[in-house]
């Protein structure tokens, strides 16, 4: 071995706090990094996948039932390559010894010589082959324990049916399983299930006929033009407009949730990478400082520039190089395990995980990103150090009064506080950057309880606020006012608002899109619009609100007028003035009151549901009563719902918050500890000096963690700061139609990064603490400057 | 040459017996000190000489409270420091010792007064800083940094911060090995103002025989033992000496 190399080995072996510490930010960066690419990978590649084996359709049309004659007349569509007809309808399930109202909704599966799209995968039993047989989905399967040989009773079109499950099965329509209009998943109250199209017309009354169709394009078709072209024929036959893939209530889902891992993976990879950078800087940097006699006599000896720097260079790559194993295994164990907690969302019927060659380049280019930006100034040091110069000691450091005391504050700081805040106010860059790097550990706790508290926040407001019912009843077919009020009988039943809802077409210049308008009692209680101060707003006497993020998106303001094309009904097309805008977290729709919708539409008082508000204690007797009645479509609970998305995502929010924590904890130990062990060599000298001159090993030890504590507390407000900005970061990245986010911060959150922060302070301290009793007095003394 | 000087009567400020000190180099056992007895006396400003390695300044550091010996004894105005724990060290070393480096060994963002103020806050009775930079002839840089002072300024603050505790004892490790003649002077000027004016026993080490003429006593060391002492009949001034 070359005696330089052994110098390195033995410097990094000198240096292996300082090493560990880098290698466990390295880990924190990589492991980050990893675990996200890796699972975006996986769940892309499995989609991808799936989709394709199990021919996921492209275009989907839903009717109100046409005959299967139409059929071919779509498949000559230009573009279209293969159609299917389905029959696809709500069902209220009802599972032994289960008191809630369920929703089903259920699929016809394909007749022979359809092309088979949308293909099950049977995750055990087997396809129907009697006509009271039925697939279930996995999640409400396992949401209840049902197995192939269990049996259910569904209420088909108003007539009770006992069910038997002959399989257990998944979807690419229903990866991700969630009721139409809801906003979170709830596997005990919404299944899926699969029957023989035979039966299931029978039991909807669409024997030769269908009200889904899914079709796929050719290669060269262009997917509007299809779409226009289905929209035209199937407009006769009470058509509510075909959507591409984009608009599919799974898929949608899945794309918002891989871009919301995209941002958190940029957000946490840049974090780590900055960090890392600055901790090398600092080692490198005091390191090379330190040796500037050594260079230079290498020099002398006639060691090149080039060959120093490397040196050097090794050493840094060492040191991050520590990081890349450790690092991929973390990230590839907290990917795939964050890929199952995926998999309870998501379901696939298996995951294609694995560590790509090019996931492991990205690890490698991570640390020698890290390397080159924090050592590249401490190497060009090392490069340009004339050996001449360097035998001479660096000049002594030059203090001044600080800040403090110039402000005329010196008579409140003692000797010590003194000391620390001139030794801060000499490197102004290093302790900016060490407060900076503490700072981010302070954001990211900061945020890592962000998610928590803006769940809370979103369903405080959408359901303590804006949706107050208890149940909301959906009609199988719009009814009079009297059927809605007919409810208000039910004992237990305390209110009930009827309203309206029609699917429409909003338009305003080029931009459409597809939402339910809805139309709301005047002065209701149970579903109110809430304004910008999320305070309930009047509805206008005439014309819309629209939520904001879709007048946005529409690119309309209060005031203009809107296209709004009825996709039932008349199915007319007819302009109608936006009066204004209101803000939801859930999903984006237009408001207006139900008689301007009924107007609208040149009907009398039709009501599709309605609202209901129960007495405590009735739940269970209203359900009943309610199912009991054919005219009900759907019957949403809506407390129990909330529970369950609760209960479901408390899992996945503490193994976040787990994870962010560590990672946090990494950064503050990782930059306080480096702050202390470079301080503890650069001052090694001077406090051993007072050790001499009297002063205890506890006063010393109170001077080197007040430096510390000092950086620790100017980085909580910076932190704070930063936590807000990565929020807001997060909450623009996490926007979509699906959901908007809240910036919501709030004082606890604060503490407990600013507490969690002290601590890895304090931990730091104690680590240092050995080496700072066991200052060598003596030596010290001898030891020229 | 020589009259035996009254202190030698009073009890002494140090009591040595037996000094041993054998220290690891690594491989190799290093045998600074070997059986050292010594009594040394309040007021008396004592010279410490001999070659490198001949165990001057691990005598001194035991002395101070620095270093403990391998066997011997050593005691302070009847209090023995050896077999004394940490904190009882420290707790002598802050009441009782004043030390000066060859090296200053200045805090470097603390001004001269700062410096000096560090001892005297801890100390039970100091003087005032301003007053110790005096006795040294500093009190018009008091609020200098120790990179704004010539090297001879420097150790007068290391030496004004040994003395404003009021210490019963200043050990002093080549005060002025770092410094040139007449920089060198200046210092044993302060040191010898200071002895004369507060009477603390004062040992200077230095492998310099031109400043054994200032002295009362003069301690010749050579590996490890005493190999001579020596009393002056009068203390030379400093302004006499040059090198």
């Amino acid at each position: 071995m070359r005696v330089l190399h052994r110098k390195l080995w033995r410097e990094l072996r000198q240096l292996r706090g300082q090493v560990i510490a880098i290698a466990l930010v390295m880990v924190g960066g990589i492991g980050t990094m990893v675990m996200a690419q890796t699972n975006y990978a996986a769940l892309a590649a499995t989609r991808a996948l799936y989709y394709g084996e199990y021919r996921f359709a492209e275009v989907f049309a839903r009717v109100k039932r046409a005959p299967l004659t139409v059929l071919d007349a779509a498949r000559a569509i230009p573009g279209v390559r293969e159609a299917e007809p389905r029959v696809n309808g709500f069902v209220t399930l009802e599972v032994e010894g289960y008191d809630e109202p369920i929703t089903g909704q259920v699929v016809s599966l394909p007749r022979p010589g359809d092309p088979g799209l949308n293909r099950l995968f049977l995750r055990s039993g087997r396809l129907p082959r009697a006509d009271g047989e039925v697939v279930l989905g996995e999640v409400f399967a396992e949401a209840h324990g049902l197995r192939p040989g269990d049996s259910l009773v569904a209420v088909l079109n108003g007539r009770r049916q006992r069910l038997t499950i002959c399989g257990i099965g998944l979807s690419p329509e229903f990866i991700y399983q969630i009721r139409p209009g809801d906003a979170f998943p709830d596997f005990e109250r919404y299944g899926v299930l699969w029957m023989a199209h035979e039966p299931l017309s029978t039991a909807f009354d669409m024997d030769g006929a269908f009200n889904d169709l899914a079709l796929t394009l050719t290669r060269d078709a262009r997917e509007e033009d299809v779409i226009d072209g289905l929209d035209r024929l199937l407009a006769p036959y009470g058509a509510t407009g075909a959507h591409g893939r984009e608009l599919q209530l799974s898929h949608r889902f899945l794309d918002t949730e891989l871009d919301q891992l995209e941002v958190m993976t940029t957000l946490f990879t840049a974090i780590f990478l900055g960090v890392s950078a600055f901790l090398l800087n600092v080692v490198v940097g005091r390191l090379v400082g330190a040796q500037r006699e050594q260079i230079a006599v290498l020099k002398a000896y006639g060691y090149g520039r080039l060959e120093l720097s490397l040196h050097y260079g090794q050493l840094a790559l060492l040191m991050v190089g520590a990081g890349v194993l450790p690092g991929l295994a973390l990230g590839a164990w907290l990917g795939r395990g964050l890929a199952d907690i995926y998999m309870d969302f998501f379901r696939f019927p298996y995951l294609e995980w694995s560590l790509q060659p090019p996931v492991i380049a990205l690890a490698c280019g991570f640390a020698l990103a890290a390397a080159g930006i924090g050592t590249a100034g401490a190497l060009a040091r090392v490069f340009r150090l004339a050996p001449a110069e360097a035998m001479r000691p660096e000049s002594p450091p030059v203090f001044r009064p600080s800040l403090a005391e110039r402000a005329g504050l010196a008579a409140l700081l003692d000797p010590a506080a003194r000391m620390i805040l001139r030794n801060l106010g000499r490197r102004p860059l290093r302790s900016a950057l060490s407060v900076l790097g503490i700072g981010l550990a302070v954001g990211i706790l900061v945020m890592s309880r962000f998610q928590r508290a803006a769940i809370e926040e979103m369903i405080d407001v959408q359901f303590g606020f804006a949706q107050r019912d208890d149940f909301a009843v959906t009609f199988a077919e719009p009814a009079s006012p009297r059927a809605a009020f007919e409810l208000r009988s039910l004992p237990g039943v305390r209110a009930v608002e009827p309203f309206r809802s029609a699917a429409v077409r909003l338009r305003h210049g080029h931009r459409e899109y597809r939402t339910a308008l809805s139309g709301l009692p005047e002065g209701g209680d149970l579903k109110r619009v809430l304004d910008d101060g999320l305070r309930p707003a009047p509805l206008p006497a005439d014309g819309l609100l629209l939520t904001d993020y879709l007048a946005d998106l529409l690119g309309v303001r209060a005031g203009d007028a809107i296209d709004v094309e009825f996709l039932e009904g008349h199915r007319r097309t007819l302009a109608v003035p936006v009066a204004g805008t209101v803000h939801e977290f859930l999903g984006v729709g237009a408001y207006a009151r139900r008689e301007t919708v009924n107007r609208l539409l040149g009907e009398g008082g039709a009501v599709s549901g309605a609202w209901l508000a129960v007495e405590r204690g009735t739940r269970p007797g209203v359900v009943s009563a309610l199912r009991a009645r054919p005219r009900v479509a759907a019957v949403t609970d809506r407390s129990a719902m909330v529970q369950g998305f609760r209960d479901t995502m408390a899992e996945t929010i503490l193994t976040f918050t787990l994870v962010t924590t560590l990672l946090a904890g990494s950064i503050a130990v990782g930059v306080v500890y480096n702050a202390s062990r470079i301080t503890l060599e650069e001052r090694g000298r001077e406090l051993a000096s007072l050790r001499v001159l009297g002063y205890t090993r506890r006063e010393v030890r109170a001077l080197l963690l007040g430096e510390l504590f000092t950086l620790a507390f100017l980085a909580l407000v910076p932190g704070f700061l930063l936590g807000t900005g990565m929020i807001w970061l997060l909450v623009q990245g996490f926007s979509s139609e699906l959901y908007r986010v809240p910036l919501v911060t709030s004082p606890p959150a604060f503490a407990i990064a600013a507490l969690t922060v002290l601590a890895a302070t304090a931990l730091s301290g104690w680590l240092v603490r050995r080496r700072l009793d066991r200052l060598d007095l003596v030596a010290a003394l001898k030891l020229k400057e | 040459m020589s009259t035996a000087p009254a202190p030698a009567r009073e009890a002494p400020v140090f009591r040595a017996a037996g000094l041993t000190k054998v220290y690891r180099m690594g491989e190799v056992e290093v045998q600074a000190l070997r059986g050292v007895d010594l009594e040394l006396f309040a007021g008396e400003f004592v010279v410490l000489l001999g070659p490198s390695g001949s165990g001057k300044s691990t005598l001194l550091n035991i002395l101070g409270g620095l270093d403990a010996p391998t066997a011997g004894t050593v005691e302070c105005r009847g209090h023995p420091l050896t077999g004394a724990g940490d904190e009882a060290l420290t707790r002598f070393r802050r009441e009782h010792v004043g030390f000066v480096f060859q090296f200053y060994n200045l805090i470097p963002s603390l001004t001269a007064r700062e410096n000096v103020a560090l001892v005297t806050e801890i100390a039970r009775q100091p003087m005032a800083p301003e007053d110790a930079l005096e006795l040294v002839g500093l009190r018009d840089r008091m609020d200098h940094f120790p990179a704004q002072l010539s090297g001879g300024e420097q150790q007068r603050v290391a030496i004004a911060r040994a003395i404003a505790k009021r210490p019963d004892v200043l050990l002093c490790d080549e005060p002025t090995g770092a410094l040139d003649s007449p920089t060198g002077i200046l210092v044993l000027q302060a040191l010898e103002r200071i002895n004369r004016e507060t009477g603390a026993l004062t040992v200077v080490i230095t492998h310099n025989e031109v400043i054994a003429r200032m002295a009362d006593r003069v301690i010749r060391l050579k590996d490890g033992r005493i190999a001579g002492v020596l009393r002056n009949a009068a203390r030379a001034d400093p302004r006499e000496l040059s090198w």
